[in-house]
């Protein structure tokens, strides 16, 4: 438990007015419950603003201002529970978001695990996790980068006629989150990012491919140049792209789209689906359910990563911690409700996990793709057939046939089918081609075998 | 002034102390630089939601949001900015900021002063939220509850949750037009699991549209939302796995239509046409279908979830034809879009919130009936596969691939459905699809309205319907080679 963080007072900046102003909001939902004869209440405020500047062939196409205000409660009458929220920061409404939350909680039935996180558990240390870096990104200099980046797409290769553009956006936003144990916690946070989509053509068929960075911090972007040039170069190998005969063969998950396959892994070990039996990994606490070789763990307090955070949506402590050793299931993802459900405690994950990591092995991609020898190696995927109660795996993806250990030709309009459980105990390689700009940190993943549906 | 604007006007300008004449000074200042279109889009949003589990309605929330979409468009540019707060110095702020994208210096001509435009509205229901009691809500969730768990021992969860939205939008453009929609939207969401012998499946059903709850208590529709959830769900507990490979699948109707939205719609919406961008791009009278193809997007429905009085820029909506006899006829067009191409907006200029630009999008999307009876068309088939619901599709519009999920599926032997397959994921090529449609149904259908649509992070509610169709040659995604 801890008093409100020690807040740096410049009075300037306007990033501090809005922190102030986030501490009145919370202040007042707490109070307000507490006058409507709530037994304890939780209130989260968040502010932030940004800008994206979009260039197409050649000349600016949209700039957005953004600018997003939200406000959340719960309030607890014993065991009922009843929640409200608002883009409104006047006092007036705040007090009827406070109501209409006490509103719901008057229908709502008693359960013994609502509530808000135990004392014990919530975070006391607040170290720096360096989230938070300002660009004050002007219009006429997103407008050079994004012009820039999508140039140097453009003249990669004279069969990129067409583009949708490139875009740059830079955003700062802070969040204040309190409960009437006491706690109070502040988060600051930027997020820049550059990416760029184009089109390619040949012999009457287009394919469209995109690259992007996304940091905290600006200096940590990829150069814009890059990432247009490297969405070009995506774009082209695709072309010519053909089916393939059905056929069952290895496959090789491209980091970026490997990422997906650990959120599957991640869904099925959350507390929402364990306690409703709606998980195709249910009593697998101590069992293998990768290869020895993988490690899975969070890494919440990685400076600038995009997953840091000191504490979760419930203010509870998040934690460095191992979810798989050796491939045995160490842990589950559960916030406290879910765990209370359980009969387990709080993992720290109150709107889910933090900077997920899967340990690497040696190889990277090239390494993985001589190591595929024949299969396909993917590098998109479409589609949502993934049944999170069975397992069941069947998705629309596209990417390059291999054999020898070299990519052959484009391959487009297959599907891979298989089940989870044994795609993820049938690993056999992870890439150190780590993806960081996501939550989830992943490089590539070779699969025993699926099945590819083609002709 | 009809009784929309009336209703807007009181919930979004006066609280603020906004004047009609302010509506007029704000569209003037973003006309005084070189701005082609400009509109302020005023929005205040309600919903709420309750969800059932374990038998009892344990969470709730309601939720407030309000907001000013302000955009200036010039030439092929687009300045966009927003603000929560609805007073006028905050609205002023962010028309100077859209307008930025324009060089300073108006056009000669004035922009109009607003008028009201007239027209009843498509739904028959203001305020969904208070078309029933807090505790009748809560109590008809415990029905469904009640009727899942009735319809066989093997359900082990039922998990139902229900929601509405009234959503209140003022849209000011500069050419003077002023229109309100009060767009009411009502939704009941039921999966259900059901164990057998160590063996899970899940099964899902629901339904709204644009009227209030009492809709799902009338002909049972709620109970029978609940019934089919578990009935689906004991299908999947006997199904096998899917087939893989290339074969003729007979699609039932309805929600089966979400291959038109996904094949076909995304690639004819008219921003993809006039970047060229689409697969479909410069093929207007083509061919693209088999004769009996004829694909409407029909925004005009008397209270479907995909309606709209007007789009979000004003525009009525009205029934599109995209495909007619198998020739491809239209776009679906916004303001932007249309002024670009030359032609005029269809009313499919749709945003998710004042926070978003409104880019074009689909309402109702199906294709008209047939003569075949459904019977005979299965009958015709000697294998193959029969996909009577799905989970979710998605489309690379550039390249025209899509794939989509189906969440009930049967083979078909000689004739007949037989046994039901489980994951089975049909994927295929936009513009080539309906060329492979042989065979269509009298059965025309529209789906019982849950269908959200995703583009560029946008979601918006729509509708999604065919009668029942044969499909030679289509690829099934399963394990079984």
């Amino acid at each position: 438990m801890t008093d409100r963080m020690p807040r740096k007072r410049r009075g300037t900046s306007p990033d501090e007015l809005d922190l102030a102003a986030l501490h009145e909001s919370v202040d007042l939902v707490l109070e307000e419950a507490v006058r409507l004869g709530a037994s304890s209440s939780e209130a989260a405020a968040s502010v932030s603003q940004g800008l994206a500047v979009t260039a197409r062939m050649g000349d600016i196409e949209t700039v957005e201002h953004t600018q997003d205000r939200g406000l959340s409660v719960t309030v607890y009458f014993g065991e009922r529970i009843g929640s409200a929220s608002t883009s409104d920061y006047s006092s007036t409404s705040v007090r009827e978001t406070v109501q209409a939350a006490c509103s719901i909680a008057r229908f709502t039935e008693k359960d013994p695990c609502h509530g808000l996180a135990d004392p014990d558990d919530l975070a006391t240390e607040f170290p720096e996790l360096d989230l938070y870096h300002p660009w004050y990104l002007t219009v006429n200099e997103g407008k050079e980068i994004a012009l820039a980046c999508e140039q140097a797409a453009l003249d990669y290769d004279r069969r990129i006629e067409n583009s949708e553009g490139a875009t740059i956006d830079s955003h700062q936003g802070c969040e204040v989150y309190g409960n009437s144990h006491g706690f109070r916690g502040e988060s600051r946070k930027t997020q820049h990012g550059i990416s760029c989509s184009v089109i390619g053509q040949n012999n009457g068929s287009m394919q469209r491919d995109y690259w992007y960075s996304a940091s905290r911090k600006r200096e940590d972007l990829e150069d814009a140049s890059e990432i247009g040039r490297k969405s070009a170069e995506r774009t082209v190998r695709r072309l010519g792209a053909r089916k393939l005969n059905t056929c069952q063969v290895p496959i090789l998950f491209e980091a970026p789209i490997a990422s997906s396959l650990l959120s599957h892994f991640i869904g099925a070990i959350s507390g929402g689906a364990l306690y409703r039996k709606a998980s195709f990994l249910l009593d697998h606490l101590g069992k293998p359910i990768f290869p020895d070789f993988v490690r899975v763990h969070e890494q919440p307090l990685l400076p600038r990563a995009m997953g840091s955070a000191t504490f979760d949506s419930e203010g509870v402590a998040t934690r460095v911690r191992d979810i798989v050793t050796e491939g045995v299931l160490e842990g589950y993802v559960l916030g406290s409700y879910s765990a209370r459900r359980l009969g387990l405690e709080t993992t720290g994950n109150a709107g889910g996990v933090h900077n997920l990591t899967i340990d690497s092995g040696k190889d990277d991609l090239p390494g993985l793709i001589e190591a595929l020898g024949r299969g396909l190696l993917v590098t998109e995927l479409i589609g949502f057939g993934v049944n999170s109660v069975t397992g069941e795996y069947s998705r629309g993806a596209a990417g390059f046939w291999v054999e020898n250990g070299e990519i052959q030709f484009p391959v487009e309009e297959v599907t891979i089918a298989g089940n989870l459980k044994e795609m993820f105990q049938s690993i056999r390689a992870i890439g150190r081609d780590v993806d960081t700009k996501r939550n989830i940190r992943c490089g590539s993943i070779l699969v025993d075998r699926l099945t590819v549906a083609g002709q | 002034m009809n009784d929309a604007l009336r209703t807007a006007k009181s919930t979004l300008l006066h609280p603020a102390g906004i004047e009609a004449r302010d509506l007029d000074t704000l569209i003037g200042r973003l006309m005084a630089y070189d701005v082609d279109y400009a509109d302020l889009y005023f929005q205040y949003s309600r919903s709420e939601s309750w969800s059932l589990e374990d038998g009892a309605v344990k969470s709730g929330i309601r939720s407030v949001d309000q907001g000013v979409g302000i955009r200036a468009v010039s030439g092929e540019k687009t300045g966009f900015a927003y603000s929560n707060e609805l007073y006028l110095p905050a609205l002023t702020k962010a028309v100077d900021t859209a307008r930025a994208i324009a060089a300073s210096g108006g056009k000669s001509e004035q922009p109009m002063s607003l008028r009201a435009r007239d027209g009843g509205a498509l739904y028959t229901v203001d305020d969904p939220l208070m078309s029933l009691s807090d505790d009748t809500k809560v109590a008809f969730l415990q029905q469904i509850e009640t009727e899942a768990r009735r319809q066989d021992p093997r359900v082990s969860q039922v998990m139902a949750s229900l929601a509405a939205v009234r959503d209140v939008v003022l849209i000011a453009r500069n050419d003077g037009c002023l229109s309100a929609d009060i767009r009411p939207l009502i939704r009941l969401n039921v999966q259900v699991i059901v164990e057998s012998n160590g063996r899970r499946e899940q099964g899902s059903a629901g339904g709204g549209g644009r009227f209030g709850y009492s809709w799902l208590q009338e002909d049972e529709r709620g109970l029978n939302f609940a019934r089919d959830a578990v009935r689906q769900a004991l299908v999947n507990l006997e199904a096998v796995d899917s087939p893989a490979g290339t074969m003729t699948v007979v699609l039932g109707p309805g929600w089966p239509g979400i291959l038109l939205h996904e094949a076909i719609g995304h690639g004819l919406e008219g921003d993809f046409n006039r970047k060229k961008t689409s697969a479909f791009s410069e093929r207007l009278g083509e061919k693209v279908a088999t004769a009996e193809c004829t694909v409407v997007d029909n925004g005009t429905i008397v209270n479907r979830r995909g309606s709209l009085t007007v789009d979000d820029e004003g525009t009525p909506t009205q029934n599109t034809v995209l495909i007619e006899n198998g020739v491809l006829k239209g776009y679906m067009q916004d303001t932007l879009n249309a002024r670009l191409m030359g032609v005029e907006s269809t009313g499919n200029g749709r945003r998710e919130s004042y926070a978003h630009l409104p880019m074009p999008r689909m309402t109702n999307t199906y294709m008209l009936a047939g003569n075949k009876d459904p019977e005979e068309i299965i009958s015709s088939v000697d294998q193959g596969l029969y996909a009577v619901n799905f989970s979710g599709g998605q489309v690379d519009i550039t390249s025209g691939k899509f794939v989509f999920s189906a969440s009930e599926a049967y083979r078909v032997e000689n004739g007949k459905v037989t046994a039901p397959v489980k994951g089975a994921t049909l994927i295929g090529n936009g513009p080539d699809v309906l060329t492979r449609v042989a065979m269509v149904g009298s059965d025309l259908a529209l789906d019982t309205g849950v269908g959200t649509c995703g583009k560029e992070g946008q979601s918006v509610p729509v509708g999604v319907g065919q009668p029942t169709l044969r499909i030679d040659g289509l690829t099934v995604g399963g394990v079984k080679v």
